[in-house]
């Protein structure tokens, strides 16, 4: 079984605050994808993401990943300031993004395997991981040959791999069905005990497990809240 | 960063062997080109410079094709997006990446020189052989970094095929001159000569001065 969270590899102080944005913006050219976004996220907390396409959520998610710059204001991951510091926090990331980052021409197992080697998990744990989101006995078939539903399944695999303090997941129930979805919940559900930013497209369901919550569109903050106060109405005025 | 690189390295093999993307592509064009040599020049057997640069200039464009497959599958299948989530030193990549395109050319070569020998060659590559494998490890070692360093700094780019020949031959040049006139001798119509040390030295030197560069510029290619 893999544990719900794990403060086990790194000999450091633990921040109380896991998320901290001030300001932060990132532009793509001339377009500001991200514009002036202050939040803060305490450690073991989820903060649920809405807002319609194109509004920043992924560019949020790859900017917290360390995959993008933050081209102004300040970002804290982990108590870690981005982008300097992006290397001491990159293995206590979690990433779940559109795209499996699976290589499709090789099989599940050599995929997780070869994550497990770049982030120095025992191999043991790749077994574990597969067992855990059901895919043990299709291991061994290239990614290529399975369906969109098992590949995200491997997905979850392999950003949980290496036992994350921080889960940055982009609508990580696409293409899962609900056996799925109840499936990969311990390892990536508010029970994982994981901090965590999750995208969302539904104002019913990505409220539930979620503290605080977070709208924008076109780039701007246009709505944070504890989730608690949030009604499905104020998530679906996002979208109008 | 061993293991890293290793890990690496073991992936792109087993994509090779599975897909049989560069290889072949890079063996069926060396050998294609020799045939269309042969009858281009009108000549059964050629030697000492000629010889020599027919084999490099060959050997060159068939490595241009699997520079531009070298980052394809970090790029379209998320590959960096994997490498640069985890805690690993970027260098790395530059390594294995290097090493796999010198494990290529060295394959590719194992059929493409002894193709060139049978279709074109007039003097025995027999006596040659130990020389011109060091020449060969050492001219490979040029392009692997090199074309690493192209290919990742083309694959950031929409015009990838235009853009990895357009900066990756200027900047061979060097290699393929040393390359051939190291060769040349080796090649003569009266039996292989002396392998000359001078221009065995440029192309060390040439490794050596490009290893360092692609080492001091590789993280700022993998950078947003």
């Amino acid at each position: 079984m893999l544990s719900p969270c794990c403060p086990r590899r790194h000999d450091r102080p633990v921040p109380e605050t896991a998320v901290a944005l001030r300001g932060a913006g990132r532009n793509y050219g001339e377009r500001a994808a991200l514009r002036d976004v202050s939040l803060e996220l305490d450690e073991g907390r989820t903060l649920v993401v809405f807002g319609p396409n194109g509004a920043g959520k992924t560019t949020l998610l790859r900017m917290l990943a360390t995959l993008l710059r933050p081209h102004s204001g300040e970002v804290r991951v982990l108590g870690r300031a981005l982008p300097d510091d992006g290397y001491a926090v990159r293995g206590r990331i979690g990433f779940l993004g559109h795209e499996p980052l699976l290589y499709r021409e090789l099989t599940g197992r050599e995929n997780l395997r070869f994550h497990a080697r770049l982030h120095g998990v025992d191999a043991a744990r790749v077994e574990v991981a597969l067992d855990a989101v059901g895919m043990t006995a299709r291991a061994d078939d290239p990614v290529a040959e399975l369906s969109r539903g098992m590949v995200q399944r491997l997905a979850v695999a392999r950003a949980v791999l290496h036992e994350p303090e921080l889960l940055l997941l982009d609508e990580p129930h696409a293409n899962l069905d609900p056996a799925a979805v109840a499936q990969v919940q311990p390892l990536i559900g508010r029970a994982s005990g994981r901090t965590r930013v999750v995208t969302s497209h539904d104002p019913a369901g990505g409220l539930i497990g979620a503290d605080l919550a977070l709208g924008l569109r076109g780039g701007r903050v246009a709505l944070l809240a504890p989730a608690g106060d949030v009604k499905p109405a104020h998530i679906a005025a996002l979208y109008a | 960063m061993r293991a890293t690189i290793s890990a690496l390295l073991r992936k792109e093999l087993a994509l090779e062997l599975r897909t049989r993307e560069s290889v072949p592509a890079m063996v069926l064009f060396t050998v294609t080109t020799y045939v269309l040599f042969h009858f281009g020049l009108d000549r059964n057997a050629l030697d000492g410079d000629l010889a020599a640069g027919v084999l490099w200039v060959t050997l060159l464009f068939a490595a241009i094709l699997g520079v531009n497959r070298l980052f394809v599958a970090e790029h379209e299948q998320g590959g960096f997006d994997g490498f640069l989530l985890a805690p690993v030193d970027r260098s790395a990549m530059l390594v294995a990446k290097a090493i796999a395109l010198l494990c290529f050319l060295c394959a590719v070569e194992l059929i493409a020189v002894p193709a060139f020998g049978l279709l074109l060659l007039g003097p025995s590559l027999g006596q040659a052989l130990p020389e011109l494998a060091l020449v060969l490890v050492l001219a490979n070692a040029g392009i692997a970094v090199v074309g690493t360093l192209v290919a990742a700094l083309a694959i950031q780019t929409r015009a990838r095929d235009l853009m990895v020949p357009l900066l990756a031959l200027p900047l061979l040049v060097p290699v393929v001159l040393g390359a051939s006139r190291a060769t040349s001798p080796l090649l003569a119509a009266g039996g292989a000569e002396a392998l000359p040390g001078d221009w065995l030295s440029l192309l060390a030197l040439y490794d050596l001065l490009f290893a360092l560069i692609a080492y001091a510029v590789f993280d700022f290619l993998l950078e947003d």
